[in-house]
């Protein structure tokens, strides 16, 4: 393990503000093609403060804030198109950072791959309150035991015999999805694009799970494997029921991916898109954001709109009180759209034309909280322990 | 052989804010001898020059002397006695 004497201090990076906040505080962290920033607010989530950017220049695609275990620890996924991937931390909300030292999200020597970008950062559930992952491209899974300071690779799936045959989607080979067991069992669910969602019951050994889910762009219509799954999500309360975006259709499994049934494609006005969000408090509350077709990409018709169910996926409803609704030609991206943990659930997201959209009604209504900001590739809320 | 390396500006805290680094290294001394030296001494340096495999990233430049070494013969160039090896920023990137 490494010892803080040895950490890297990072440099001063203007404005290198913290995140003002408190016990209680909503934090909602932003990771951009440029940086990363944060909005912060009181528990009522009415009034936002904007700070940032750190990492000026660098792409974050993956950022949380960890809570756990009388943490309050922000983990950040960064990139410089000059300089790399890397991984830093900061327990004082920002005011300062440093980087492990020996640097240990890498590829080990053998393995003759390079870690080309940090796509996820996943705290495991309460239950395993030291544990975190890290999913990156080329696609690998990577768990740390001591809360984000060092990483090992997971050499099972690295070693599973699809992956010589995993294709990239358009963003990479990357591992961008991790659904870690809440009860703190060694059950684990990853998803890849282009390969689709895989699980391991043991902790160790990975199977494909994508039975169902119809891959369109292949040759085979339901293949083992193959599938370009955009995002998967689920809740504590019901871990066996997930639910997944896929790059065609929205599906839903009771299995833990056992079997996935598509959903919504009566009442979406696209089953194209990016994210999905399971309500925090409801589990058969789901969240979409449809896009039209994967040539376009962009909200159907220029009306940009949450599409929510509350029955597990059967009915399907958009959500527009406050969004763009004219020449609103917006996206959002895989992780651009998450939800916090209050009730009734806060929901945000952070668009690809530099708009953040907040909701702190369940979707009912929306208000933007920021624009202007550089491309959003990740919207990751936490509410302060 | 006493080698300088030149650092690009982003480069220097990672070395204890040092513009240059100074590397005692026995001759003939190529590139990647510098590259294996600086990861030893600085390794935050070293992995924002070459990536896991060893490769020098891409947007990142090497001159030995006036010369990118993507001219000459890459991490196996020759680093002549007293010529500078400059780690930069290629002007591409985001």
């Amino acid at each position: 393990m490494p010892s803080s004497s040895a950490q890297q201090v990072l440099p001063t990076i203007q404005p290198m503000e913290a995140i003002d906040a408190s016990p209680g505080d909503v934090v909602v962290l932003v990771g951009t093609t440029k940086g990363l920033f944060s909005l912060s607010s009181g528990p009522g989530r009415d009034a936002w403060t904007l700070t940032g950017p750190w990492f000026q220049g660098e792409e974050i695609n993956a950022a949380t804030l960890d809570c756990r275990n009388g943490r309050t620890r922000l983990l950040v996924g960064a990139t410089s198109s000059h300089w790399g991937p890397s991984v830093y931390r900061s327990d004082d909300l920002g005011a300062s950072w440093v980087e492990p030292e020996p640097h240990t999200l890498a590829f080990p020597d053998v393995v003759g791959a390079a870690v080309a970008r940090v796509w996820q950062l996943q705290p495991a559930g309460d239950a395993q309150p030291d544990v975190v992952y890290a999913g990156v491209e080329p696609a690998a899974l990577f768990r740390s035991d001591d809360g984000g300071e060092s990483f090992r690779l997971d050499e099972g799936l690295w070693g599973h015999p699809h992956r010589p045959q995993w294709e990239p989607g358009g963003g990479g080979l990357c591992l961008h999805t991790v659904i870690p067991d809440p009860s703190g069992g060694p059950r684990l669910g990853i998803a890849v694009s282009a390969a689709g969602f895989y699980r391991t019951m043991d902790g160790q050994t990975w199977e494909a799970a994508n039975n169902g889910i119809r891959a369109p762009f292949l040759p085979e219509p339901t293949p083992e494997f193959g599938q370009c799954v955009h995002k998967v999500d689920g809740h504590p309360t019901e871990p066996d029921t997930l639910f997944l975006q896929h790059h065609w259709g929205v599906y839903r499994s009771e299995d833990f991916g056992g079997q996935w049934t598509e959903v919504g494609a009566d009442s979406l006005s696209s089953t194209f898109g990016f994210p999905i969000v399971v309500d925090p408090n409801e589990p058969g509350t789901v969240y979409v954001l449809p896009l039209t077709s994967d040539e376009f990409r962009c909200a159907p018709e220029g009306h940009f709109q949450v599409f929510r169910t509350t029955d597990g996926g059967r009915s399907w409803h958009g959500l527009d009180k406050g969004l763009p609704q004219e020449s609103a030609w917006l996206s959002v991206l895989r992780d651009g759209f998450s939800a916090d943990t209050l009730s009734p659930a806060g929901l945000y997201a952070g668009t690809r034309t530099g708009e953040v959209f907040a909701s702190s009604d369940a979707g009912e209504s929306w208000r933007e909280l920021a624009r202007h900001l550089p491309p959003v590739l990740c919207v990751k809320p936490a509410v302060l322990r | 052989m006493r080698v300088v390396v030149r650092l690009a500006s982003a480069l220097r805290t990672y070395a204890g804010g040092a513009p240059r680094l100074e590397l005692d290294l026995p001759a003939p001394v190529t590139v990647a001898h510098v590259l294996d030296a600086i990861d030893v001494a600085h390794p935050a340096v070293g992995r924002r020059l070459r990536d896991e495999v060893g490769i020098v990233r891409r947007h990142v430049n090497v001159f030995v002397g006036p010369d990118n070494v993507r001219d000459l013969d890459d991490a196996d160039t020759v680093v002549p006695e007293g010529a500078e090896v400059a780690m930069l920023a290629a002007v591409s990137g985001g």
